[in-house]
């Protein structure tokens, strides 16, 4: 039942995302959650308080909500930190927010292997939001492995952006 | 009875949900010797006789290690017409002949002799029955009597198989027979399903499941569907495998930081790690006297095999070389063990010996993943790609015969060969 409501609930924010952005062309798998995520902001944003959301900033910073990663690490490379700490900040800010971080891997390994490389990449990201001024319950880390890549290619192009950590806000 | 009428009408329940046939198989090379055979269609019923010989030839074909002597239009039935001359004129060492009827409760039921042709003996005369519908489960049995008469190692076709297939976001987790065919759907969601593993009885599945959002680990009875999550906690749980007294499973977890392998009983009882390395320990697999793992671990910078005491104690590296390596299974004799090696941007099924540590390439390379041995240790199945699709694949533990198996759609991921029944 619980299910079946997150399902509709899914169904509607897609539908609003829809209705509000230009489509998007990439893989819907990938994306979903990043879409559910815009649309739920949007929702919280027209009911409850509007003010001093920079997260609705397309301009912000915060607007990137994805870290890429060489082949086989999990470290935050140099050129994301910013990125990841500037969400630190923000959810320090802001205690009411939450984020879950998706760990995903290319298609090279095994998908177990990756299943662990992924979570260590979320892991990672979930350490640096901490030292940036977030608080663990208002995190979750989770890994995909390679089961839910953004791209299906067996090349370099698919695979980088299947190496990544997306930061996911939740309503 | 009561319990047993109940368990049947689950089966039903189980066996409606079979997708519709299978699949086309390719078969590559041959083994160094072939055996030639005479199967002879069975008299009696025509259409049962036919499906039968159907799933006879193509079983002993499959294994590369027959081959079918012409039968040159003779046609028999009884021993009395057995003439060994004829037979032994035509290069046959083995003979099959029998009969196949309904009988009036809804059984099948195949009467089966096998004669050594060059000893001129009967080498197996039997009488195998199975439930209405069940008629293939007829061949494989009788595949398996001439394959275990003819070769001296045991039959594989009256086992099953596990994998998933992916069509798009549907994922399903399917159980069938050896040859692919008969599928069950064990369960079908859209959200990722991965490392189903078999309980050494091939009564239960246990598998990992992202439908709750994250990976959490599921034991499933494949007798009333019914199932139980194993192991729930914050991150990943992964990676089951049996022990082969069926009495402990070993576990993947992130719940203490990185991923790391724990022992749990099948109830969910007496969880306790084993590994502390803090890099990703995962796959583990048990030896087949239960005393040892195989696992992979990139604790050395590179993932890699490594094996240790199931109770804890010294782990050693045992691959080593160019490349990495993953998802090792210990052959049944204990003697070695598959897994998955890539170099140079290709991915190999492999063996190695414990006492030389030489690693064999199976396969000639391509996107080849998550092998595992047939009970009788003469196969291996594993993860393939063709024409852009995720394919079952097998091959013999000497690399000889190929066999790819393509399913009607979607992707086949994950295979795992079950135990004999």
């Amino acid at each position: 039942m619980k299910k079946l409501v997150i399902s509709l609930v899914l169904v509607n924010l897609l539908a609003a995302c829809a209705s509000n952005k230009p489509a998007e062309t990439t893989a819907a798998t990938a994306d979903s959650g990043t879409k559910a995520t815009a649309a739920a902001k949007t929702a919280a944003a027209t009911t409850t308080q509007v003010a001093d959301d920079r997260l609705n900033d397309p301009t912000s910073i915060l607007a990137k909500r994805s870290v890429y990663y060489p082949f086989d690490v999990d470290a935050v490379q140099d050129a994301d930190k910013p990125v990841v700490q500037a969400h630190g900040q923000y959810l320090g800010a802001n205690p009411n927010r939450k984020v879950r971080l998706e760990g995903n891997c290319d298609e090279r390994g095994s998908n177990e292997y990756n299943l662990g490389l992924g979570q260590r990449r979320a892991d990672g990201v979930k350490k640096m939001l901490e030292l940036s001024g977030a608080k663990s319950v208002q995190l979750d880390s989770v890994s995909y492995g390679e089961e839910k890549p953004r791209a299906s290619g067996h090349d370099e192009a698919s695979w980088a952006q299947n190496r990544r950590t997306d930061i996911n806000y939740a309503k | 009875m009561r319990v047993i009428q109940i368990i049947t009408g689950l089966l039903l329940l189980i066996q409606a949900s079979i997708a519709s046939a299978v699949l086309d198989i390719e078969i590559i090379g041959a083994g160094e010797k072939q055996i030639p055979v005479a199967i002879v269609p069975m008299g009696g019923d025509a259409k049962l006789s036919q499906t039968i010989h159907e799933v006879v030839v193509g079983d002993l074909m499959r294994s590369g290690l027959f081959r079918m002597v012409d039968l040159a239009g003779k046609f028999l039935t009884e021993p009395s017409q057995v003439s060994y001359a004829d037979w032994q004129v035509r290069g046959a060492e083995g003979l099959a002949i029998g009969n196949v009827s309904a009988l009036p409760n809804g059984r099948i039921e195949a009467r089966f002799r096998l004669f050594d042709v060059v000893k001129q003996n009967e080498l197996v005369a039997q009488a195998v029955t199975a439930s209405d519908g069940q008629v293939r489960a007829i061949g494989h049995r009788i595949a398996d009597l001439i394959y275990e008469k003819m070769t001296g190692d045991k039959g594989v076709f009256s086992s099953r198989i596990a994998y998933v297939n992916r069509r798009g976001q549907n994922f399903r987790l399917i159980v069938a027979d050896s040859d692919g065919y008969n599928e069950q759907v064990v369960l079908a969601q859209n959200e990722p399903i991965m490392s189903p593993s078999w309980s050494p009885d091939g009564s239960h599945l246990a598998y990992v499941s992202f439908e709750t959002g994250h990976a959490v680990v599921f034991v499933q009875s494949l007798y009333t569907n019914q199932r139980k999550v194993l192991a729930d906690f914050r991150g990943s749980n992964s990676a089951p495998a049996w022990s082969p007294d069926g009495k402990q499973m070993a576990i993947v977890l992130t719940r203490d930081g990185s991923s790391q392998i724990y022992l749990v009983r099948p109830d969910g009882s007496n969880l306790r790690r084993i590994t502390f390395s803090g890099a990703i320990d995962t796959e583990p697999h048990f030896s087949p006297d239960g005393q040892y793992l195989l696992f992979t671990s990139d604790r050395g910078g590179s993932a890699q095999i490594y094996r240790m005491p199931v109770e804890g104690g010294p782990e050693q590296r045992i691959t080593f070389g160019e490349g990495t390596n993953y998802s090792p299974r210990h052959s049944p004799d204990g003697s070695g063990f598959v897994f998955a090696h890539r170099n140079n941007g290709k991915f190999y099924i492999a063996m190695q010996d414990f006492q030389t540590g030489q690693m064999e390439l199976l396969t000639e390379g391509g996107w080849e993943k998550k092998p595992s041995f047939a009970p009788n240790g003469k196969l291996v199945l594993f993860a393939s790609e063709a024409k852009g699709r995720g394919i079952l694949a097998t091959v013999s533990s000497d690399g000889r015969v190929k066999q790819h198996m393509f399913t009607q759609s979607g992707d086949a991921r994950e295979p795992v060969w079950g135990p004999n029944p």
